[in-house]
């Protein structure tokens, strides 16, 4: 009899996670990852629970702009931005009136957080210096924090950035470490955890998250979710695969909608104080529904509006959204 | 949903009304077999210019699209 089992995890992570804040294990993230779809509503309500008792009921709201698109001499096979093969993305620059465009319009919509994104393996001095020249042409006008998603850095680099004023940098582990092989071939892990220490060592916020649903095992998830909760960042964005055209991951079906929020639900639980924000592929993979669900299941951040090189839900559906669910934006400058 | 995420006129078809080339796939409408397409087309951006087929440049904001053709000029979400 499974079900008295899983009462009983659920019962003892009530005592260990939602009252005491000790993060769930990888071996009971596993277990939670194969509860039944009976016990998936048990889950969300405990997730949900955990992230209200850890977080608040704020909500941070972001927009990501993509700075430089495409061209991409890394060949992470989830990616319709890498050169290496035959995507119909193609490369293009963002000028800066067009950025500062971008972020105005991120503003309007509520969102406290604007991420600077390029695809590449790392910035180059042409890059660092646009970057430079936005970051300060968008400080001139908005009031927004400012994140960056620049690939792998030099420590001279991570200590611009950071004297630039960003707040957070983004760079994504993307999955467990013993299913990266299978994805990226071009760079390591352990390459991409360097930048991340540097990150912190410097003093901006870590955010670092990946995808679910590249092909991974449970095992390899419950073992992603350990690894995120071992580096401790300040945001974990959950994306979901979105299969690109013309890249190695493009013929993978998507991800189950109860295996997303189990995911979600999971997650929370091995990462109880984290950001843990909504990103790319929620509107395929949960479709409409899928916001308010993840939002009542340890969700407490999105990225609203469009991503990099593909459309999302209108802002106002989420901002509307979480006014019915009584969540609050969270306020610039406000900590969660 | 907005503009940017409604399927367009055109659904199956590959496009926009009267266009000769699949937005998403880059191939010609007449011949049919766009379902996914259109599907895609929901939350995509054109990729392919309807009237000649060449890949565009898209830049997606996190608002609007804009996509460029070399030939055939800019088009935008508002015009979707």
């Amino acid at each position: 009899m499974a079900a008295p089992v899983h009462t009983d995890l659920l019962a003892e992570l009530r005592d260990s996670v939602l009252d005491r804040g000790v993060p769930a294990t990888p071996a009971q993230v596993l277990e939670l990852l194969r509860l039944p779809d009976e016990r998936l509503e048990d889950l969300l309500e405990l997730a949900h629970a955990v992230r209200m008792r850890w977080c608040g009921p704020e909500v941070e709201v972001e927009g990501i702009i993509s700075l430089k698109t495409g061209g991409c001499p890394e060949d992470c096979h989830f990616c319709s931005q890498s050169g290496l093969f035959a995507s119909p993305v193609r490369s293009a620059w963002l000028d800066i009136p067009m950025l500062v465009e971008a972020a105005k319009q991120t503003a309007k919509t509520g969102a406290t957080e604007f991420c600077i994104v390029a695809a590449v393996r790392g910035p180059d001095e042409r890059l660092m210096t646009q970057v430079a020249a936005g970051i300060q042409a968008i400080k001139d006008e908005i009031d927004i924090n400012i994140a960056c998603s620049l690939g792998m850095l030099t420590p001279d680099q991570v200590q611009r950035l950071a004297a630039m004023g960003v707040h957070r940098y983004n760079h994504n582990l993307e999955t467990a470490r013993s299913y990266f092989p299978e994805v990226v071939t071009t760079h390591t892990w352990e390459e991409r955890w360097d930048t991340l220490r540097m990150v912190r060592e410097a003093g901006m916020e870590v955010c670092c998250g990946g995808i679910v649903g590249m092909g991974e095992t449970v095992e390899q998830r419950a073992e992603f979710a350990g690894q995120l909760a071992e580096l401790e960042p300040d945001e974990v964005p959950l994306n979901f695969l979105n299969p690109r055209p013309g890249t190695p991951f493009g013929d993978l079906e998507l991800m189950p909608a109860a295996d997303a929020l189990r995911t979600v639900a999971a997650f929370r639980l091995a990462l109880p104080r984290t950001v843990l924000r909504f990103a790319g592929g929620r509107e395929l993979t949960l479709g409409d529904l899928g916001a308010r669900k993840g939002l009542l299941g340890g969700i407490n951040a999105v990225i609203v509006g469009n991503y990099l090189t593909t459309l999302g839900r209108p802002a106002e559906s989420d901002i509307e959204l979480l006014g019915e669910l009584s969540m609050p934006v969270k306020a610039l400058n406000q900590t969660l | 949903m907005n503009a940017a995420v409604d399927a367009p006129a055109g659904g199956a078809s590959g496009g926009a009304a009267g266009a000769a080339y699949c937005d998403q796939c880059g191939e010609p409408v007449e011949a049919g077999g766009h379902e996914r397409c259109a599907a895609r087309r929901v939350l995509e951006p054109p990729r392919y210019c309807a009237d000649c087929a060449r890949r565009m440049v898209v830049q997606v904001t996190p608002t609007d699209w804009t996509a460029r053709c070399s030939r055939h000029g800019e088009r935008h979400s508002a015009d979707r």
